[in-house]
């Protein structure tokens, strides 16, 4: 292991200059006199990044969005965001001579009569898919190794803001081209603001320039999509990254990494070749699917007109769980009370996803009251080792999922043969109970889970030898584990449930009622790591693991 | 579960001298003092690059050799762009198109990107480096210099002194962004009252049904049983301005059934002509067209979120999200034979809203 080296601080530039010569040192003078750079390169050049593959996922995220930005760019040179009619002239001959926006006609021109438009607009299409999708695993890496706390917490909440925005581009884009499926993911949207007590009505009537669909909604989603949106998009990624520099990157549990160190590749070399070369990998791979498959062929939708529209229309599906939300609320939620209409089938839908979302974001602070842990963590959690916590998370992956299966009913139905009542009747139940199985499930497999490590670090694997002893008696010979893999096993954090104590005044208040409840649910059942006492009374029950060594 | 019988002895993080950064006597971390120790980095293994001189060249040359490659799929990229133009009216074209202009920046990237993490895995020094961490809160100097520099500021302005001054420039400032609130009222027309439009559509008395989207008028003889006909008011396939929210709330799916079949409402059977009836089919849900007619049930499905409708008791809901039956149009046939409406809807269509009753 070494150590790190920095060369490039103490030396005097001219000194360097007159050292090496050359193009690129008088270059690197030149620039470092009027920026002063060489700081930079000092604290940057060679600072820490551990390497993991699940730490790629944040970074798939980055490139995707850089993807975006630059067949974005390419595509506002030739999209015509209005909605003005115009009759379409373009080389696609089944459509020639249809009325249609001029929003259509030019995304029309972009697919057929520019060469590599419609290229673009797949690796468009196939980044923005891929961005929201590694956003959403990148999350879900950073949850189940409890990455979110301290001092991480609000990165969290910026991350998460993120992944909104991210659904928010995606669905701005997605209604650009004023195709007959992105017209009527509009019209649904619609629908869902106008079901919106007290405010709804103006809402959609401001928003669409007066009447649905009328003629402003794709202008002022484009300004949405291609300005502010990306704007604070990228604001919002200059953060996080900023965190993630002044944090430092947190690392797995493995020997020799601890609370107050990180353990890695330098930036200068390695990192830059390895993050710099898999930019390329991923841009290759989202163009080698862009060469390969179709998505988003409006010309099959045609353009938007409120009155057809094709069975098995499918949001993008990262909009999937809030879609299918909708179809799983029973038939006659809305009533009438005092001359309003509370449209119960909406906002139930919108309540329930909102507080789904919510909990998301404010998950860090909650864990991080019920355990009153105000230590800095930069050594992840195997998920295992946080039995409660990934036994949450495994309940919200199974409640989004249960809704997001739900965006695709009416498919499984006509593919499986089933009825559509069927489908969305297990749905239904799926989501209401899903969660508490895959709770109940996930908890006792990270205890097991646990339980198991416990067993190897005490008596190492089972070798499946059996050897008689001289005495008669029959052992198995335990293969004990090394201790560099050991200390994987046992470095880990232990909570206790909170002991309710009364306060100054003798009280014990509601809210610390609340949070020993919590406690206890959440630490009740606990696998404490091996100490060094066990370890050495198990050696001393196990001759033959001795004699084996 | 091992929760008692590990016989070490538990001490909070508050306690512990080990755990420095914990703060709170809240904590129910528990940090025990006969935890097992770190043994440190295990010992560097060497890759086959670095033990094989041959491995060594063998390595260097993939990756010059990629990198040659990624200059080919660029040429390639450039090459296609001229050998595959885009022909009018020929899909094909589109597709080669595509096809090899992406096949060629695909090498391209890809080539780049394995070549340079190649190099950093196989060539470049894989020994780890260490940083050390520090607390994230800055220093103590440097913390107290922060409180300071404020308490500076405060004393220097008077911000908590002089408290006349600090409200009134909170208030103004929380007051100066409603003009912008206000400016957005622009977005919508001034002069429509969306309420009064919701509940309006362009059919009305004597509104001839007319085929979309053609707009040619149905003649009730044409209609035959089990048919549906997609219809759209009269003059509306004409319109240049507000046809599609025109259409968006006047589309109909008109149906004719065996009389027989139909249950009708007492006073609605004069809705009807002769087992032709006229629904609207903007879902009353979120809004889309309720356009799937399964012909041998009767029923009605909105692709969108699956509500059912049973066309023989006035579009009813039998399944889904939806709560309201689809509003039914009054028709009614004229002199000449053609199917005509007999009023506009008598409720507003499509998705509910606040202000319906």
């Amino acid at each position: 292991m070494t150590t790190l080296t920095t060369r490039e601080s103490t030396e005097d530039p001219a000194v360097g200059v007159k050292k090496s010569g050359g193009f690129t040192a008088s270059a690197a003078n030149y620039i470092d006199e009027r920026t002063s750079i060489s700081g930079a390169v000092k604290e940057l050049g060679r600072k820490i990044f551990p390497d993991h593959w699940s730490f790629l996922l944040g970074e798939v995220a980055l490139y995707s969005f850089v993807i975006i930005l630059l067949s974005g760019s390419f595509l506002t040179f030739f999209f015509q965001a209005s909605m003005a009619e115009v009759v379409y002239e373009g080389s696609y001959a089944p459509l020639k001579g249809i009325p249609m926006s001029a929003a259509m006609s030019s995304t029309m021109d972009i697919s057929f009569d520019i060469r590599g438009g419609l290229l673009m607009r797949q690796v468009h299409h196939w980044a923005a898919l891929l961005f929201v999708a590694a956003i959403g695993l990148h999350m879900l890496r950073i949850y189940f190794t409890g990455a979110f706390r301290k001092p991480r917490e609000l990165n969290w909440v910026i991350g998460f803001v993120l992944f909104i925005l991210a659904m928010a581009e995606g669905f701005t884009g997605y209604s650009l081209p004023d195709d007959l499926l992105s017209g009527n993911g509009l019209r649904i949207i619609d629908g869902l603001i106008k079901g919106i007590p007290v405010v709804g009505t103006w809402v959609s009537f401001l928003l669409f320039g007066g009447e649905f669909p009328g003629t402003d909604i794709v202008g002022r989603l484009y300004s949405l999509h291609i300005l502010l949106l990306p704007a604070i998009i990228v604001a919002l990624i200059a953060m996080h990254l900023l965190f993630v520099v002044v944090h430092k990157h947190t690392q797995y549990p493995a020997a020799g990494h601890t609370n107050q160190n990180v353990v890695g590749y330098p930036v200068l070399p390695v990192y830059a070749a390895k993050a710099g070369g898999f930019f390329f990998i991923v841009f290759g791979v989202v163009m080698l699917i862009a060469s390969f498959f179709t998505i988003n062929p409006i010309w099959n939708y045609g353009p938007y007109d409120p009155s057809p529209v094709s069975a098995g229309t499918q949001p993008d599906w990262y909009i999937g769980f809030a879609d299918g939300a909708m179809r799983l609320i029973p038939t006659g939620w809305e009533f009438v009370w005092l001359n309003h209409t509370y449209s119960l089938n909406i906002l139930v839908v919108l309540i329930v996803v909102g507080l789904f979302i919510v909990t998301v974001m404010i998950y860090p602070f909650i864990e991080a009251w019920i355990t009153g842990d105000k230590r800095e963590h930069h050594v992840l959690d195997r998920p295992r080792n946080a039995p409660t916590r990934t036994a949450i998370g495994a309940a919200g992956v199974t409640f989004y999922a249960s809704l997001w299966a739900a965006a695709s009913s009416d498919i499984m139905a006509t593919h499986f043969h089933l009825t559509m009542e069927g489908v969305i009747h297990t749905l239904q139940a799926t989501t209401l109970l899903g969660p508490f199985l895959a709770f109940l499930i996930t908890k006792r497999v990270c205890l097991a889970l646990q339980k198991k490590d416990r067993e190897i670090v005490l008596h190492g694997y089972e070798s499946g030898r059996i050897v008689r002893l001289p005495g008669g008696e029959f052992v198995e010979v335990h293969q004990p584990v090394d201790e560099y893999e050991r200390w994987k096993l046992v470095s880990y954090s232990d909570f206790k449930p909170l002991m309710l104590r009364p306060n100054a005044q003798g009280k014990i208040g509601a809210t610390e009622k609340v949070r020993a409840g919590l406690s206890r649910w959440f630490f009740e059942d606990r696998i404490t790591p091996v100490t060094q006492a066990e370890l050495d009374h198990a050696h001393g029950d196990h001759p033959a693991e001795i004699t084996d060594k | 579960m091992a929760k008692d019988d590990n016989g070490a002895e538990h001490v909070t993080a508050a306690d512990s001298p080990g755990a420095q950064l914990a703060t709170s006597a809240a904590s129910t971390a528990v940090v025990t003092r006969d935890a097992l120790v770190n043994p440190g980095f295990p010992p560097h293994r060497p890759r086959i690059t670095d033990l094989d001189h041959k491995e060594e060249r063998k390595a260097e040359r993939a990756v010059y050799t990629l990198f040659y490659v990624s200059i080919v799929g660029s040429v390639f990229a450039i090459a296609a762009y001229m050998a595959f133009p885009i022909v009018a009216e020929d899909p094909g074209s589109v597709r080669l198109n595509n096809l090899f202009i992406g096949l060629g920046l695909s090498l391209a990237l890809l080539a780049i990107g394995i070549g340079a993490v190649h190099w950093g895995k196989a060539l470049m020094s894989d020994h780890e480096g260490v940083d050390e961490r520090h607390p994230v809160r800055g220093t103590e100097p440097v913390r107290a210099r922060a409180v300071e520099i404020f308490q500076q500021a405060n004393e220097e302005s008077g911000f908590g002194r002089r408290t006349l001054i600090r409200n009134s420039l909170i208030g103004a400032l929380v007051v100066f962004p409603l003009p912008a609130v206000v400016l957005f009222r622009g977005l919508g027309p001034m002069d429509q009252d969306p309420v009064a439009l919701l509940n309006e559509t362009m059919w009305k008395k004597g509104v001839r049904l007319t085929m979309d989207p053609s707009g040619t008028p149905i003649k009730a003889a044409d209609v035959t049983l089990g048919s549906s006909f997609h219809v759209i008011p009269e003059g509306l396939a004409e319109m240049g301005h507000g046809r599609l929210e025109e259409k968006a709330k006047a589309a109909v799916l008109l149906i004719r059934m065996d009389p027989e079949d139909l249950v009708e409402e007492e006073d609605r059977k004069s809705w009807s002509y002769d087992g032709i009836v006229a629904y609207s089919k903007i879902c009353t849900h979120v809004g889309c067209p309720v356009a799937l007619y399964e012909q041998h049930t009767h029923h009605l499905l909105c692709p969108c979120h699956q509500s059912q409708f049973d066309v023989e008791n006035h579009c009813k809901v039998i399944f889904g999200p939806a709560k309201r039956a689809l509003p039914q149009l009054p028709i009614a046939v004229d002199a000449e034979g053609y199917l005509i409406a007999q009023s506009d809807f008598t409720e507003p269509v499509g998705p509910s809203f606040w202000e319906r009753a």
